[in-house]
């Protein structure tokens, strides 16, 4: 599947234990202590919101602003196998951060693409609409 | 609508690192440069991280054509991994109004039951699925709120009054084919009161669902419930939903003459024009929109060299067709709020989880 590595090449080796939470539509499973390398489980999603969340999540801002360093080291999902309806989206962050921070960052950001997209859509087919309204 | 880089007879070449940014390059033997590559930190001296004011000002939507069910707008400034979310709800998740159940109380037709159940499954129904609920997996009833009840009652019998020795079946017989204006609503609960303007009923009146001879009948009724594409290809809203990206054609060198001529013919027609400078025949490009991009000019040898084709990454050509159960302006807003809906659901659940 797609992995983007955004800066260095810097793989993290799985550490021992899984610690697995079941979480409704949800499943985590943290390599260790390291809250930073999360693998998530995504129930009933394919590519339609895995490309675009692993887009935005990629595009995040960095909170330390310095050349070359981004909270996220690594993003990308796969389709685990085509009869299952379910993804595995994994983030690895830098320098400790939660991985379910850039994720929500991401999830919000896409909100807000969304939101624009569909506030500039309405207001482009409403002015159509007007134009062609006094030629019929 | 001409984009900016096609209006100039020889556009300034773009330098190498925006072209690979900014376009996706037909070559001979491939398309090259298809992957997003401006992430943060990819290329130094741009500042690539997600600013949603910059995306705001660079975003554009433009409307081309839009009539009953037939929408071709333009997306500039955005990805391609959310156009193609939208592509991909607009085809499989928005939720539409479609036969499921199908109750056979007599069909002495020669369509089987099953043919004919699948049949009615794919027509499309107009009834606004807003209105509607998913139906409760275990209910096999069904309510006023999920559930929209149809019946198809026909009876073919011989034309008394056909003319003697005529061979033609319309005249011979009379109901001898069913169509999909033969079905009617039978309303539940208090269907009638909501949706007494509302035509509930095939959006199509004149698809061929059998074909009977004298003493077929067919006694049917129907249950529709809401669904999504995913589940079944009949509950998806649109007949398609597919983008292009806008093709972007530079002439390398002035073309003129035969060559000129051979040119225009390379692609379709509209793109090229020849036009008269200092009384040389000069091709310039007019309108790469129209193009189809088949790279016929890159089969010449003699022309292959002299232009470069190319897509614009971020500007797609949207073409939205509905079936007619919702129009096409609506289903893009509906597949946007699904997507946005899809977000909430995670956002959601990692606030459920953090709780823990």
């Amino acid at each position: 599947m797609t992995h983007m590595i955004c800066g260095q090449q810097h793989i993290h080796a799985a550490s021992t234990g899984h610690v697995e939470r079941a979480i409704d539509a949800n499943m985590v499973r943290t390599d260790g202590a390291d809250e930073g390398c999360v693998t998530f489980v995504l129930h009933e999603e394919d590519h339609t919101l895995g490309n675009s969340l692993r887009y935005m999540i990629m595009k995040s801002l960095s909170r330390v602003v310095c050349f070359y360093s981004q909270d996220v080291e690594f993003c990308g999902y796969s389709i685990t196998h085509p009869s299952e309806s379910k993804i595995n989206f994994r983030i690895q962050t830098r320098d400790g951060v939660a991985a379910s921070e850039p994720l929500r960052s991401g999830l919000n950001n896409l909100t807000e693409v969304c939101k624009h997209v569909l506030h500039t859509f309405e207001a482009r087919m409403q002015a159509f609409r007007d134009k062609e309204e006094p030629m019929s | 609508l001409e984009t900016l880089s096609s209006t100039s007879k020889m556009a300034a070449p773009m330098s190498n690192v925006d072209e690979i940014r900014d376009r996706v390059i037909l070559g001979e033997f491939g398309v090259r440069n298809v992957h997003t590559t401006d992430y943060p930190g990819n290329y130094p001296g741009y500042d690539d991280t997600w600013d949603l004011e910059k995306f705001k000002k660079n975003f554009r939507i433009d409307i081309v054509n839009s009539d009953e069910n037939m929408l071709e707008f333009d997306m500039i400034g955005i990805d391609a991994a959310i156009a193609n979310a939208f592509r991909r709800i607009l085809l499989a998740e928005v939720p539409t109004m479609a036969i499921e159940k199908v109750f056979v109380y007599n069909n002495t037709s020669i369509i089987q039951d099953e043919i004919l159940a699948h049949r009615l499954g794919l027509v499309p129904i107009k009834a606004d699925p807003r209105l509607f609920e998913y139906r409760n997996p275990e209910d096999q009833e069904g309510t006023e709120i999920d559930t929209i009840q149809l019946q198809l009652k026909v009876k073919c019998t011989r034309n008394p009054r056909a003319p003697k020795d005529s061979s033609d079946p319309k005249e011979l017989y009379l109901n001898h084919m069913v169509y999909s204006g033969d079905i009617k609503w039978l309303p539940i609960g208090n269907q009638a009161d909501v949706f007494a303007d509302a035509k509930i009923g095939p959006v199509h009146g004149d698809i061929l669902l059998a074909q009977l001879r004298p003493g077929q009948e067919l006694d049917i009724v129907m249950h529709c419930v809401k669904g999504i594409g995913k589940d079944h290809a009949k509950f998806s809203p649109v007949a398609t939903a597919s983008y292009r990206l806008l093709p972007e054609i530079t002439l390398l060198q002035t073309i003129e003459g035969e060559q000129a001529e051979r040119l225009k013919r390379c692609f379709s027609p509209g793109v090229i024009e020849i036009q008269n400078v200092n009384g040389r025949k000069v091709a310039k490009v007019v309108n790469s929109r129209l193009d189809t991009c088949s790279r016929e000019v890159l089969r010449h040898d003699d022309l292959k060299s002299l232009v470069k084709l190319g897509r614009v990454r971020d500007h797609f050509i949207f073409s939205v067709e509905s079936t007619g159960i919702l129009p096409a302006d609506v289903l893009v807003t509906e597949a946007i709020n699904v997507l946005i809906s899809k977000c909430q659901k995670f956002l959601t659940e990692l606030d459920a989880a953090e709780m823990d």
